[in-house]
């Protein structure tokens, strides 16, 4: 089991340039699929319908998280023309973790860190060509990370 | 103001690499203080929204259950070394945040 | 969890009580060799890593974590806490040796002058006190994240912490740590060595646990339990209410004592704070 130990000791940190906030940016947010509080439900709100399973969507994420509070997703897909990926933890209060929107330009792959409460099923959902396409996992949570 | 967004972009061959990490309590919502019991009202980030050359190449919307100081990332293309990358969010509260870097 | 543990301790035996004081070295190296017997397989700067030498899992969830990790935040601010001068003028960098940068691989050391064990969170304090300025809670915040951000510019610098063999003081403050480190308490009556020496490493019905050496090579930590990074100390309070035991101050003589004894024990390992645990 051996590791380039010089991964845990460099030195880097970011440096950026603080901006001001232009308001305009911001977009509509999906505010009712992400109050709902069931994953058919959040669902239904975003796309309306179920989403069916799809090889083409990879799913990764731990089968047994070692702490529900951060739980690391990557999602990533060779669909072209993708317009959105979704992340859903049914057992979670308010399923809908997080929701991204891809343009022409985007590459299919995005990571984010997410909070489970419970063993979950978790769902990628991929919108490609007005298509939607999904990939699950069972996540065993031992330490809840509060819910979300 | 949100504190500061800590980011890194980085090309790989042709895809630009962003990651980014910002410091905000992501409160649920569900929790109750300890001294009080009072229910710690929700708070976090509902909107990320990522800009290159004007174009918006990345949003995210957000609930309460991504991870505190939370963490994203995502590629596009059409991005070169020396480019700029903005990235911005905004919570639930109002409060907003926004950075810039270079690709390297 | 603890019923657990209490099942596999009545099965093991090897170095459960205190070995009889042979000297640092001497226990350092039975210290070393009783985990290379006991993992073959591990390579041995891995001990450094806690519990993810053992489990592949979790391990891999921490690599993730890692790549852009939350205890960056800290550091940062940490940082400009750091170059913030006080009130009269003076900065923590007058206090310490080289600007107090790259420098935590000497902590803790034995302070002949007071006879006690100072640690760095400890000099921190002192410095502000003698600055004229309030010392800071040592548990989260401020304090924790100046520490972090020492422990970040001593990356890479190998632990070397000195008990002179002709300074029966500091002998004895070591002595004293180690005896904490092996004695039993708590409704439990577990000692430290109880899990992390005799259930150490992965079994199948715990949690997996960090190897006596190497563990203390990248504090202050950020669990993401607490979402928040955290000394040295706080760990050793959680140990010991882990077991019901009653838990001591941080900076207490008892924890800085421990804390001797434990981090000779990671002497020759390199500096690799801060870093994440569960
Ligand atoms: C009931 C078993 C138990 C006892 C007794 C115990 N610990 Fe722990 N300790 C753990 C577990 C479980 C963890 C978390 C897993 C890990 O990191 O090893 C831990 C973690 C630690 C860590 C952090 C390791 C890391 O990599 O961050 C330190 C340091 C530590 N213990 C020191 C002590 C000391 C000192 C004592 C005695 C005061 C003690 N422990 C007693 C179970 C125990």
């Amino acid at each position: 089991m051996k590791i380039d130990r010089r991964f845990f000791i460099r030195k880097v940190m970011a440096v950026g340039v603080l901006l001001a906030v232009p308001r305009i940016l911001f977009a509509a947010r999906p505010d009712k699929a992400f109050a709902a509080t069931d994953g058919d439900q959040a669902m239904a709100s975003l796309f309306g319908e179920t989403p069916a399973a799809s090889d083409r969507v990879v799913l990764k994420i731990p089968e047994i998280a070692e702490n529900g509070a951060v739980v690391p997703v990557t999602i990533s897909t060779d669909l072209e023309n993708v317009e959105s990926i979704s992340v859903v933890v049914a057992n979670n209060p308010t399923p809908l973790a997080a929701s991204f929107a891809l343009g022409p330009r985007s590459v299919a792959n995005v990571s984010v860190r997410i909070k489970m409460g419970e063993s979950s099923q978790v769902l990628a959902i991929v919108k490609a060509d007005g298509k939607l396409y999904s990939a699950s996992k069972d996540v065993k949570v031992t330490i809840g990370g509060c819910g979300g | 103001m949100g504190k500061p967004i800590k980011i890194r972009a980085k090309m790989k061959g042709d895809i630009a690499e962003v990651k980014a990490l910002m410091p905000h309590e992501m409160e649920a919502g569900f929790r109750r203080d300890p001294a009080t019991n009072e229910r710690v009202p929700a708070h976090y980030i509902t909107d990320v929204v990522a800009q290159h050359n004007g174009d918006v190449v990345f949003t995210a919307y957000w609930g309460p259950a991504v991870s505190k100081n939370p963490f994203v990332s995502f590629s596009f293309l059409g991005a070169a070394v020396g480019d700029t990358i903005n990235v911005h969010w905004r919570d639930n509260k109002g409060d907003s945040s926004a950075i810039e870097a270079v690709f390297k | 969890m603890i019923r657990v543990f209490v099942i596999i301790l009545m099965a093991t035996g090897l170095l459960a009580t205190q070995p009889a004081s042979a000297g640092p070295e001497k226990d350092l190296q039975a210290m070393q060799d009783f985990y290379q017997k006991r993992f073959p397989n591990v390579a041995p700067e891995e001990f450094a890593n806690g519990l993810y030498a053992f489990d592949e899992g979790a391990r891999a969830q921490w690599l993730e974590l890692e790549d852009f990790p939350p205890y960056e935040i800290a550091v940062e601010e940490g940082e400009a806490y750091f170059n913030t001068p006080f009130a009269n003028g003076n900065s923590y960098a007058d206090c310490f040796e080289n600007n107090g940068l790259s420098i935590k691989q000497n902590y803790p050391y034995f302070d002949n002058d007071t006879s006690k064990v100072v640690t760095l969170e400890l000099a921190i304090n002192q410095c502000r006190e003698e600055n004229g300025e309030q010392p800071l809670p040592y548990l989260r915040g401020e304090l924790t994240a100046i520490s972090a951000y020492m422990a970040y510019t001593s990356r890479g610098n190998t632990i070397n912490v000195q008990v002179p063999n002709d300074n029966p003081k500091a002998l004895a403050a070591y002595d004293a740590g180690k005896q904490f480190y092996y004695s039993r308490r708590g409704q439990l009556n577990f000692s430290c060595s109880s899990c992390h020496v005799q259930v150490v490493g992965l079994s199948l019905r715990a949690d997996p646990i960090s190897t006596t050496v190497g563990q203390v090579t990248h504090f202050p930590a950020y669990r993401t339990v607490w979402g928040e990074i955290v000394t040295l100390h706080r760990r050793f309070v959680e140990c010991n209410s882990q077991v019901r035991a009653r838990p001591f101050e941080s900076q207490s003589d008892e924890y800085r004592n421990l804390e001797y004894f434990l981090t000779y024990m990671s002497n020759g390992f390199e500096l690799n704070g801060p870093s994440s645990r569960r």
